[in-house]
């Protein structure tokens, strides 16, 4: 089960589980990566948007990404 | 413009994550980016990765600081250098010059100390294992042999017939001085009796002389009271010694064991709160001494000080290769250094430094070596900030029993290098390849591939 819609983020990075009482922090990268999974972005979406608003070569962010989704399927968030 | 690109991270808050000094664990990190003022990065592009470094400066500090600590209480110290705790020519060599004789446990390592230029008389020879050739040079070339068991005092009276002399030999005890595990293995127990048997049987033949007594109670003692313990024990004994056979006990020797500044595995505690400074020990074995010692009598302390001397003065820099996010969440790196060349792995947590500053908060990150082996494993539980590929770590202490212990398995083993007082780098043990390891081997001629 998803469960990214029933989280609270706020623009520092903390983010609230209001069903489990989990918190989490993400740095401003995790931020904007987190906030556009709860736009129903796909991950090449997120990609160019790493791309877009970052100084970031492809190669990067692209292993990143992978890692960072894989992050969260551990913690159940996606 | 683009901001500044930072690694996605995500960390669970879990309550009480926060530390009690009060510092997030979150962002803790430590960066190291030389050794005695050369840069990592510099080393690594003359010598590759892995590599091993010693500091000479670090090495005689080290010596000359524990030395001290005894030689300042007490008139008649004498260091043997453990050779199976690191036996590079370069790292004994300089702790011959400051003044160490060796300490060896074989044949080989004795025939190590010779060949660098040891004479006979500064060997000290312990070990359970000296074949009779073995002990035939010895006794011939003058060293001091310590017994490990009836059957070795058998093997050195052949030796005295054969050279028709007398030999002047020292036995090793053990005994309960509270340390657990008791090292029961090694030399006489003095709580049975067995000890004294052997005094008795060394006496009978005429054929030695008792002139020494050893033991070594363990490693890394973290309790300075059970060499007051050993200290106490072996003084009475050699009086009863003295008083019942008329041998003169010219030494005590109370083997090695200090403890480095290394982090066993599951403990608490930073080593730096965790291990007494070496005054410590020092003042509750000089004082054990003063305290049972007859009055004028000075014998010749040894200490057969290992890793407390080197564990420190030795870094290992290794390259994160790879990064992999395992299946609960953790992060792991693939380093270019494993148990292959850190054999203590196996019971330090080492101190973990980075080359360079690294933005982003800290996750639970495990460090695997390069070995195609489960084990393979340096640290499984440590915080680290999102690392590049290609970053350095830094792992420390690692002076003592790895370059001895180190196995030729999967990989070639790496340079070492000193850096000398002068900031110059010396190469003191070369990086292998293929010749190295196939030189002993050979190919059956009808084995032979066409
Ligand atoms: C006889 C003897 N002496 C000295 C040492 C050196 O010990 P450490 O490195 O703990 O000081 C050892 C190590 O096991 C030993 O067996």
């Amino acid at each position: 089960m998803n469960r990214l819609h029933q989280l609270a983020v706020n623009d520092e990075g903390f983010i609230f589980d209001p069903l489990t009482g989990e918190s989490f922090t993400v740095n401003r990268t995790g931020l904007f990566i987190i906030n556009r999974l709860k736009e129903g972005k796909k991950e090449e979406e997120i990609l160019q948007g790493l791309l877009d608003e970052f100084n970031v070569s492809k190669e990067v962010a692209e292993r990143d990404l992978i890692d960072f989704l894989e992050k969260l399927k551990s913690y159940r968030i996606i | 413009m683009k901001k500044v690109y930072e690694k996605p991270v995500i960390v669970k808050v879990e309550t009480g994550f926060m530390n009690k000094f009060g510092e997030s664990p979150l962002y803790q990190r430590k960066v190291r980016t030389d050794i005695d003022g050369v840069s990592i990065d510099e080393l690594v592009k003359k010598y590759g990765s892995p590599l091993f470094v010693i500091s000479e400066k670090k090495l005689r500090e080290k010596y000359r600081n524990i030395y001290n600590a005894f030689a300042s209480r007490y008139p008649n110290v004498q260091f043997g250098w453990s050779y199976k705790t690191n036996y590079l020519k370069a790292v004994c060599a300089v702790l011959h010059q400051e003044g160490a004789i060796a300490e060896v446990v074989s044949g080989f390592e004795y025939e190590k100390a010779r060949k660098l230029g040891i004479e006979g008389k500064d060997i000290i020879f312990n070990g359970p294992h000296k074949r009779l050739e073995d002990l035939e040079i010895a006794v011939k070339e003058g060293a001091k042999i310590h017994i490990d068991h009836f059957d070795e005092i058998i093997d050195l009276e052949k030796v005295a017939d054969k050279l028709g002399k007398t030999v002047k030999v020292a036995i090793r005890l053990n005994m309960d001085t509270g340390i657990r595990p008791q090292w029961s293995r090694f030399g006489f127990n003095l709580e049975t009796g067995q000890a004294l048997d052997a005094v008795k049987r060394i006496a009978q033949s005429g054929k030695l002389i008792l002139n020494g007594l050893h033991a070594h109670i363990g490693t890394f003692i973290l309790d300075p009271n059970a060499y007051a313990k050993e200290v106490e024990k072996m003084v009475k004994f050699a009086y009863e010694i003295e008083d019942n056979f008329g041998f003169k006990i010219e030494y005590i020797d109370i083997g090695g064991g200090l403890p480095s500044k290394n982090k066993l595995k599951g403990t608490y505690l930073p080593p730096d709160i965790a291990v007494p400074p070496v005054d410590e020990y020092a003042e509750k074995i000089i004082d054990a001494l003063y305290s049972n010692l007859r009055p004028g009598d000075f014998p010749k302390l040894i200490l057969e000080t290992g890793r407390a001397i080197v564990d420190e003065a030795e870094y290992l820099i290794t390259t994160v290769f790879a990064s992999k996010r395992l299946p609960d969440g953790r992060k792991a790196y693939i380093c270019d250094a494993g148990v292959n060349l850190l054999f203590t792995a196996f019971w330090y947590k080492f101190n973990v430094e980075i080359d360079r500053e690294v933005y982003g908060v800290n996750e639970p990150s495990v460090l695997y070596g390069p070995l195609c082996m489960n084990i393979d494993i340096i640290d499984d539980g440590i915080l680290l900030p999102p690392l590049e590929r290609g970053t350095r770590l830094i792992f420390s202490p690692v002076g003592a029993y790895n370059n001895t212990q180190w196995m030729q398995f999967i990989e070639y083993r790496p340079n070492i290098v000193m850096i000398m007082e002068d900031g110059t780098v010396e190469v003191v043990r070369e990086r292998e390849d293929l010749t190295d390891i196939e030189r002993r081997e050979r190919l059956p001629e009808k084995l032979k591939i066409r």
